[in-house]
């Protein structure tokens, strides 16, 4: 692709980036929000972690099944003991490797 | 907003929320240098990439459809899917920077990613967390992702693949902020409830359509249990 080429491809999936980034935060920051909506969007962070979370877990994507026996779930187990016991997020991040690391050499 | 808050301390003060953020990058940024090498797209053509679109998983897609040939616009259009669920967490973000000046918001905008959001919405939620400190996550975050990328079309063959572990380390931050958002029993609930319905919906339906379908399908169920939980 040429020089001009990226340029344009890259400024549209930026526009399309951004634009969804954006638009709801200038709009509603501004505006009164109905206590409905807030009680809503206050659950989202737990729904959005959950939804991107889950998936890497329990999908084998090589054979596209669910399953119990992934290594990112096994290792996820002691990872999450973990952050519950020390709620600690750069040591969560450090034991998971860890333990990721270890698992890998001997399972 | 006072300017002052822009200060030292506050850039101190934020790189503890925002180092694991870098780490979990680091690899990934690397992994898609790599990509972008072997696919023949230069050092120069990754690092606007990563300016101007800054999004992990869009930026992977656009190099796999760039080495199958597609159209630019087929291209534009998948990143606008594949992003979209931003909309969600620039909504849920308006909830703290409610009345923020606009220019601030729009500098702000720029850096939301799956990983700043967590992070800024857990520390904005413990309170005592300013805008500074917020917006000094999204752009070290972005400079990270920028550095790694870039690298990665550069040096990235000579990085042995998943060393230490590094593979895992978003997954550990996604597990460690999950943590953090389990404010109570209706939390843990929708938690569960998001984690079935994405991987059910991920599972049947190719794509990334199941973060949004299942976060909000989730946080419906939570609100409309605390809603029925508050008359009773």
């Amino acid at each position: 692709m040429s020089a001009a080429e990226y340029l344009f491809l890259f400024i549209g999936m930026g526009l399309v980036t951004y634009l969804p980034r954006a638009l709801p935060l200038l709009y509603l920051s501004h505006k009164k929000m109905p206590q409905g909506l807030i009680d809503w969007l206050g659950y989202i962070p737990v729904a959005v972690l959950g939804a991107l979370l889950a998936p890497i877990l329990f999908i084998d994507t090589t054979i596209a099944a669910i399953t119990f026996g992934k290594l990112e779930f096994l290792v996820a187990i002691p990872t999450l003991i973990f952050a519950v016991k020390t709620r600690s997020l750069g040591g969560t991040v450090l034991v998971g490797m860890f333990f990721y690391w270890l698992a890998g050499i001997f399972l | 907003m006072n300017p002052q808050q822009l200060s030292s301390d506050s850039f101190k003060s934020a790189i503890p929320a925002v180092w694991p953020i870098c780490l979990g990058y680091f690899p990934i940024g690397l992994a898609l240098g790599v990509l972008a090498q072997q696919a023949a797209i230069p050092w120069w053509a990754m690092a606007l990439m990563s300016v101007l679109v800054f999004a992990g998983s869009a930026q992977f897609i656009c190099v796999a459809m760039i080495v199958a040939g597609s159209s630019l616009w087929a291209m534009i259009g998948t990143t606008f899917i594949v992003n979209l669920r931003h909309v969600l967490m620039s909504s849920a973000l308006a909830v703290y920077l409610h009345g923020v000046r606009r220019s601030f918001l729009a500098l702000f905008s720029y850096g939301i990613t799956d990983e700043s959001f967590a992070v800024n919405m857990a520390r904005f939620r413990a309170g005592n967390w300013t805008l500074f400190q917020a917006l000094i996550v999204n752009h070290l975050a972005n400079s990270v992702w920028i550095l790694a990328t870039v690298s990665g079309v550069l040096i990235g063959q000579l990085v042995p693949a998943g060393a230490f572990g590094i593979d895992y380390a978003l997954v550990g931050m996604f597990i460690c902020l999950l943590v953090f958002q389990l404010h109570g029993r209706l939390y843990v609930i929708t938690a569960l409830i998001a984690a079935t319905v994405a991987v059910l919906w991920a599972w049947l339906i190719p794509g990334d359509s199941y973060i949004v379908g299942a976060a909000v399908c989730a946080a419906t169920c939570g609100y409309l249990l605390q809603k029925r939980r508050g008359k009773s």
